[in-house]
């Protein structure tokens, strides 16, 4: 069986689930093998590895590697493709995913597909275009197919591998150095999951009101444990922090369940959430467009139906 | 300073878009052309760097003939000159294509800064410009959300997962920014009239030095093998508060095992 590499995204020296979800599918299509690259490699992430999968860990640990964007991953692999020959290269869907497949494709001359949500062990992935109105499946036809995979596509599933460590050492081009991030500034996240990752998103825009409005969608998204989004009428406002988007522009989710609360549905923000599987919406004006997309809808007041919603979900928890 | 500012037509982002059954590519003359929403924000930067710091703005694209159109529009927002690559062999090209075709037209111009929009809302692959910068070792600062350019030091602030990263290069540079970075200017009237007579250099693959081997559908790295139109969703339930909206959503959310 061929090897699959799979780009490990880390937060904080963990891997992200992501990375369990890409190992999993990697395992469909052959040998997993993961791959970290910048410091910080932990037992923690040696641990989550091993646990979905992957059989060998090559290591690029140079520090030098994280104070470059993106061209020092498309390097290790492209040394790791050609020392491997790997039948695959799989990253997630995320602006550095993309990015690092899309020079890893121009080093090797290979194809790139990009938001894939799910690949046949014939390397068969499957795409879904326009906003979620076409379904389509594409080969890469030459040289190393490379895909990236939209989080949240693939039920991780847990099966323990070896995570042998492998270091490698690539000399970063003088190329690669030109850029370099001099400061790394995070906005506070609070305990809530990651919004690209949730499996649950509660969502609020221009309906909200006002900042203190997302008092109540907080509420909401902490009772199930769930993600914070927002509209861009409500980032742009100011209302809440603009990482937090959701849309064309923003980050696209495809949870399980996404609450939109007092969002139209413009096609910009449906373009970041049409794929997720439930989607249930509150919106005072039955016309709003979103409620196209909604599984259950209520036409309402936000304040009322969130708030009852909110206290009947930690009534029903105990 | 001179800057290029790549922007790209595509379909009218509320048209239908669909694929053509002939060789599976985007049908482009189904719906009205349009300028690429992100590449507006590209061509405000460029032209507010231009007029803060001195310079010229070229704007760039690949496309059919009726491209022009974009290109006209960001020539009457501002910008001073154009260049449009377009050859029927173009067809179909793919990122990889896409983005060798633009490095080759944009090479050996003397460019300081390269601005791209972050994704194109037909292709949504957000690829293309670090696969230019790949081609032309230009350093990569791509997802800004904010741009300055002080001397020949370029610094941005990349939209990350957690916030944002401070990225610096030296120039040249290549730059893609994100919507919060500006607000684009309306093409004025007085832009419009200046925009007919302001020069447009058209260039085919010959001319722009380009192979046609590694260009259009038969070239692509990749091939669709089929595709489909999803069933539309079936209609879901909506019901009007009646004062019981909260509990009926958390009767549905206990019903399908969320609580
Ligand atoms: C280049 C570009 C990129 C963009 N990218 C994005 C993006 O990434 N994400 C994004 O979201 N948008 C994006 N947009 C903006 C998008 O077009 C819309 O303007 C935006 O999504 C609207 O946000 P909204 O639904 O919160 O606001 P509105 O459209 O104003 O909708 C508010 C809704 O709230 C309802 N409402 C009001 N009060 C209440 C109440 N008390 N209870 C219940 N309902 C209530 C109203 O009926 C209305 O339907 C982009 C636009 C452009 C041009
Ligand atoms: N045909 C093209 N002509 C000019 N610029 C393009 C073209 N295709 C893509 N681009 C640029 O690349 C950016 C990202 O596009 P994409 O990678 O297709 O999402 C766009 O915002 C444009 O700035």
């Amino acid at each position: 069986m061929g090897e699959v590499l799979v780009l490990v995204e880390q937060s904080d020296g963990g891997v992200k689930k992501v990375t369990t979800e890409l190992l999993t599918l990697a395992r469909s299509l052959g040998e997993a093998s993961a791959v970290w690259v910048g410091p910080g490699y932990s037992d923690a992430a040696a641990a989550t590895l091993a646990e979905f999968g992957a059989g060998t860990v090559y290591v690029a640990g140079d520090a030098a590697y994280a104070d470059h964007p993106v061209a020092p991953k498309a390097e290790v692999l492209a040394q790791l493709v050609a020392e491997k020959a790997p039948i695959a290269v799989l990253v997630a869907s995320t602006a550095d995913g993309k990015e690092s497949a899309g020079r890893l494709a121009v080093k090797t001359n290979s194809g790139v597909i990009t938001d894939a949500v799910a690949v046949s062990p014939d390397l068969i992935a499957t795409q879904s275009v326009f906003g979620g109105s076409t379904v389509v499946h594409s080969k890469v036809t030459a040289g190393t197919p490379i895909i990236s995979v939209r989080p949240n596509s693939i039920a991780p599933v847990a099966a323990p591998g070896a995570a042998a460590r492998v270091d490698v050492a690539v000399d970063l081009s003088d190329a690669a150095k030109k850029a370099t991030v001099t400061g790394r500034t995070v906005a506070a996240k609070g305990g809530r999951p990651d919004l690209a990752e949730a499996s649950i998103v509660v969502s609020g825009g221009r309906g909200v009101g006002g900042p203190e409005g997302f008092g109540v969608i907080e509420a909401l998204a902490d009772s199930l444990k769930a993600a914070v989004g927002a509209s861009r009428a409500a980032t742009d406002a100011g209302w809440y922090p603009h990482q937090f988007q959701v849309g064309q522009t923003g980050k696209t989710v495809s949870p399980q369940l996404y609450i939109a609360n007092g969002i139209s549905g413009a096609i910009q923000h449906r373009a970041g959430m049409q794929t997720s599987k439930t989607i249930i919406v509150v919106n005072k004006d039955p016309e709003a467009p979103i409620f196209e997309l909604a599984d259950f809808g209520v036409v309402g007041d936000l304040f009322t139906v969130v708030f009852q919603l909110t206290e009947e979900i930690g009534k029903r928890a105990h | 300073m001179k800057i290029a500012v790549c922007v790209k037509q595509v379909p009218d982002t509320w048209a239908e878009k669909t694929l053509q059954a002939s060789d599976s590519t985007l049908d482009r003359d189904a719906a009205d052309g349009v300028m690429n929403e992100l590449d507006e924000y590209a061509v405000e930067e460029a032209l507010q760097l231009a007029e803060a710091q001195g310079g010229e703005v070229t704007v760039v694209t690949m496309g059919p003939e009726r491209a022009a159109e974009t290109v006209r529009k960001a020539l009457s927002m501002g910008a001073d000159n154009g260049i449009h690559l377009v050859d029927a062999s173009l067809h179909g090209s793919d990122a990889l294509a896409t983005s060798y075709a633009l490095a080759e037209t944009l090479k050996g111009r003397g460019f300081d800064l390269v601005i791209f929009g972050s994704e194109s809302t037909d292709a949504r692959m957000s690829v293309v410009p670090a696969m230019v910068a790949e081609r032309l070792g230009l350093p990569q600062l791509t997802f800004a959300q904010k741009v300055e350019v002080v001397g020949d030091r370029v610094t941005i602030q990349r939209v990350s997962e957690a916030g944002y990263d401070t990225v610096e290069a030296s120039l040249p540079a290549l730059v893609s920014v994100v919507e919060k970075v500006n607000e684009p200017r309306y093409p004025s009237f007085k832009g419009i009239m200046a925009a007919k007579k302001k020069p447009v250099e058209t260039l085919s693959i010959a001319d722009a030095g380009l192979d046609a081997a590694k260009l259009g559908l038969s070239a692509a790295w990749s091939s669709v093998e089929d595709f489909a139109a999803r069933p539309p969703k079936a209609a879901g339930t909506v019901v009007t508060d009646a004062g019981d909206g909260g509990a009926k959503i958390a009767d549905y959310l206990s019903e399908h095992k969320f609580i």
